[in-house]
């Protein structure tokens, strides 16, 4: 288990295989008076085999950062390593095809693509790399099985409950098994079941050894599920948790 | 990812048939109406059309269109028929007369005087009656729509006498011609007959018709005819255009159909431009979420010109369709006869379509080529 405070980085006996390191990572939009800094440099790891929660109140820089580690945006200054590569320097078509073979991702509001059932939507990644469609269709076809949705698997995203979406969303961000998987809130548009219900899927499905899962979330219902909770606030981690999974809701706080 | 970009496309369908009925709509009014314009632009010339034996035409060196030629000495004719490099030379005579039928209706008519041992400018289709039947006494040829003119309602017969400027003429034939700008009946007749009814003009005899000599351009011909005739000689495509050129530049036609075609296809690229501008937008997340999974900008690209392509080609297929059926239908219409789709309104609407539909691709793609793919974490 690997945790970072403010302070610097609190490593753990597997630091060399982290899945995400990221030191003083400053991100700011904006010039002159418009700018605005929205992470100040923040310490990170991340390993593998665990489900890592980011918190925090709205504007806090969760997104932000959950969007740098992702490779979706630039930092403004400091080092990132994902997977042990060095995204900073990484070139943009690079950047595109680490996205498209080791991230997966799941998003707040799904973002299926409304007009493909959730086969398709699912074989989506698969599809990209450019995989043949009925290959693709299989592999979607066997995820979406293993996500409980074997029997709505050919129904479009309009047809389905917000749950039963973002367990297309698991299955489309898994499909392709990368060995990063980025959630944004991805409890927020359901109700308190159907959170639940993600949740452990994500604990059940997407959490590999090889694997590590970042989950942004501001819904404490699921907070329990997480390996370590790192709190931001106002563009720094704040507080790190660490859950005695063995105690039932009993945590380890580090500052 | 072709796959992607066509369920993707067709996937809401009535955003797919809004485009698609946009660039058919645009495409229907474009192709039509320059059609229109051209069958109009090409009647004012469609006497110059329908004369083939000869490639030379010799006239007053004033002339602006064909419908405006003063009466030449007769002894142009021999002039020209001197001059080397010409064949053969003969003359040819286009007025408009007067037609008094027995009931005493009467109608203006065009009147096309042929050379009498030649009848080089004559009719090439017969529907009723022989071409030799021309060199009967007071014969006269009347072509199709000119007949339905002229008798409304009756089936084709020939043997009718009537008058043309009070002088006794009799309809031995019924043949195929262009359609005149004016939509007037054509009378084919002898040269020695236009003579006949036109008693007080001292000259009839309008234009020279000319033949080079096998082998020789004719350009150089009719520079050799100018030369030596103080005459104004054109090839046939030059004759056609000099008229077209006048009626382009002396009538509203250009402008008025100008406007109608630019309506066209601004209506065309309005409604299409912003109905696939809103399908991108209304995708934009879904682009968004692409592009986090690793699809690049040129994919994105190729998706959306993709995209465009199948639109506008089913479009443009729909709209052409529509029009062909439509000069199909009214081509059996006399006013309309003549006037049909070509292969230049096709050509030329394809492409204002493909610039319409290229205009709302680079308005698309640059919201999805300048999107960030973080945008997919912003709820």
């Amino acid at each position: 288990m690997s945790v970072v405070s403010k302070s610097g980085p609190v490593q753990s006996a597997r630091s060399s295989e982290l899945a995400v390191q990221c030191r003083r990572i400053v991100k700011e939009f904006g010039v002159g008076e418009a700018k605005t800094v929205a992470l100040r440099g923040v310490d990170l790891d991340v390993s593998p085999g665990q489900m890592t929660l980011l918190v925090g109140q709205s504007g806090c820089g969760k997104t932000t950062l959950i969007s740098i580690i992702a490779g979706l945006l630039n930092a403004t200054s400091g080092s990132l390593s994902v997977l042990g590569e060095d995204l900073i320097r990484m070139s943009g078509s690079n950047l595109v095809r680490f996205r498209q073979k080791n991230i997966g991702f799941v998003f707040q509001q799904y973002n299926l693509l409304p007009t493909l059932n959730a086969v398709e939507n699912a074989a989506v990644p698969l599809i990209i790399a450019g995989q043949p469609r009925r290959q693709a269709f299989e592999a979607a076809k066997q995820i979406l099985s293993s996500v409980g949705l074997g029997s709505r698997m050919h129904l479009l995203p309009n047809q389905l409950s917000g749950g039963q979406q973002q367990r297309v969303a698991i299955a489309r961000a898994l499909v392709h098994e990368p060995r990063l998987l980025v959630c944004d809130e991805p409890t927020a548009a359901l109700d308190a079941h159907s959170g639940q219900t993600v949740m452990e899927l994500l604990r059940r499905v997407a959490l590999q050894p090889d694997r590590a899962v970042i989950v942004v979330t501001h819904d404490n219902r699921v907070f329990n599920f997480g390996d370590t909770i790192i709190h931001m606030d106002d563009g720094v981690v704040a507080k790190v948790e660490i859950p005695d999974r063995s105690m039932n809701g009993n945590t380890n706080s580090m500052y | 990812m072709n796959w992607l970009a066509l369920r993707m496309l067709t996937g809401d369908r009535s955003k797919y048939f809004s485009l698609i009925l946009s660039i058919a709509f645009a495409t229907l009014l474009m192709s039509q109406q320059v059609s229109v314009f051209m069958g109009i632009v090409t009647r004012s010339a469609s006497q110059i059309i329908d004369v083939r034996d000869a490639d030379i035409w010799v006239m007053d060196n004033k002339v602006r269109y064909i419908d405006e030629a003063p009466y030449l000495p007769s002894n142009e004719l021999q002039r020209v028929r001197g001059v080397p490099g010409v064949e053969w030379a003969v003359r040819f005579h286009k007025s408009n007369m007067n037609a008094r039928l027995p009931d005493g209706n009467f109608r203006n008519v065009v009147v096309i005087g042929v050379d009498d041992a030649t009848l080089v400018g004559s009719p090439r289709e017969m529907i009723l009656g022989e071409l030799s039947t021309l060199s009967k006494p007071n014969a006269v040829f009347i072509d199709k729509a000119g007949y339905e003119y002229m008798w409304p309602n009756q089936p084709f017969k020939i043997g009718q006498e009537f008058q043309l400027n009070e002088r006794r003429v009799v309809l031995e034939g019924i043949c195929k011609a262009s359609a005149p700008f004016t939509t007037l009946p054509i009378l084919y007749t002898r040269f020695t007959e236009v003579e006949r009814c036109l008693p007080s003009n001292r000259n009839v005899m309008n234009y020279i018709l000319a033949k080079p000599v096998k082998g020789r351009d004719p350009l150089e011909v009719c520079k050799s005819i100018e030369e030596q005739t103080a005459l104004m000689a054109l090839t046939q495509d030059g004759f056609f255009w000099r008229t077209i050129d006048y009626f382009m530049g002396s009538t509203g036609i250009p402008i008025n159909f100008g406007i109608t075609i630019s309506l066209g296809f601004i209506v065309g690229a309005a409604v299409a431009g912003q109905t696939f501008y809103l399908f991108t937008l209304e995708n934009l997340k879904q682009f968004g979420a692409l592009k986090a999974m690793g699809v690049t900008n040129a994919r994105l690209i190729g998706m959306i010109l993709l995209q465009a392509s199948v639109v506008s080609g089913i479009g443009y297929g729909l709209g052409m369709g529509v029009t062909a059926i439509f000069f199909t239908f009214t081509n059996r219409i006399a006013p309309m006869a003549g006037i049909h789709l070509t292969t230049v309104a096709a050509s030329g609407v394809g492409f204002a379509v493909l610039v319409i539909i290229l205009l709302t691709s680079i308005f698309s793609l640059r919201k999805v080529l300048f999107l960030e793919p973080a945008v997919v974490f912003r709820g």
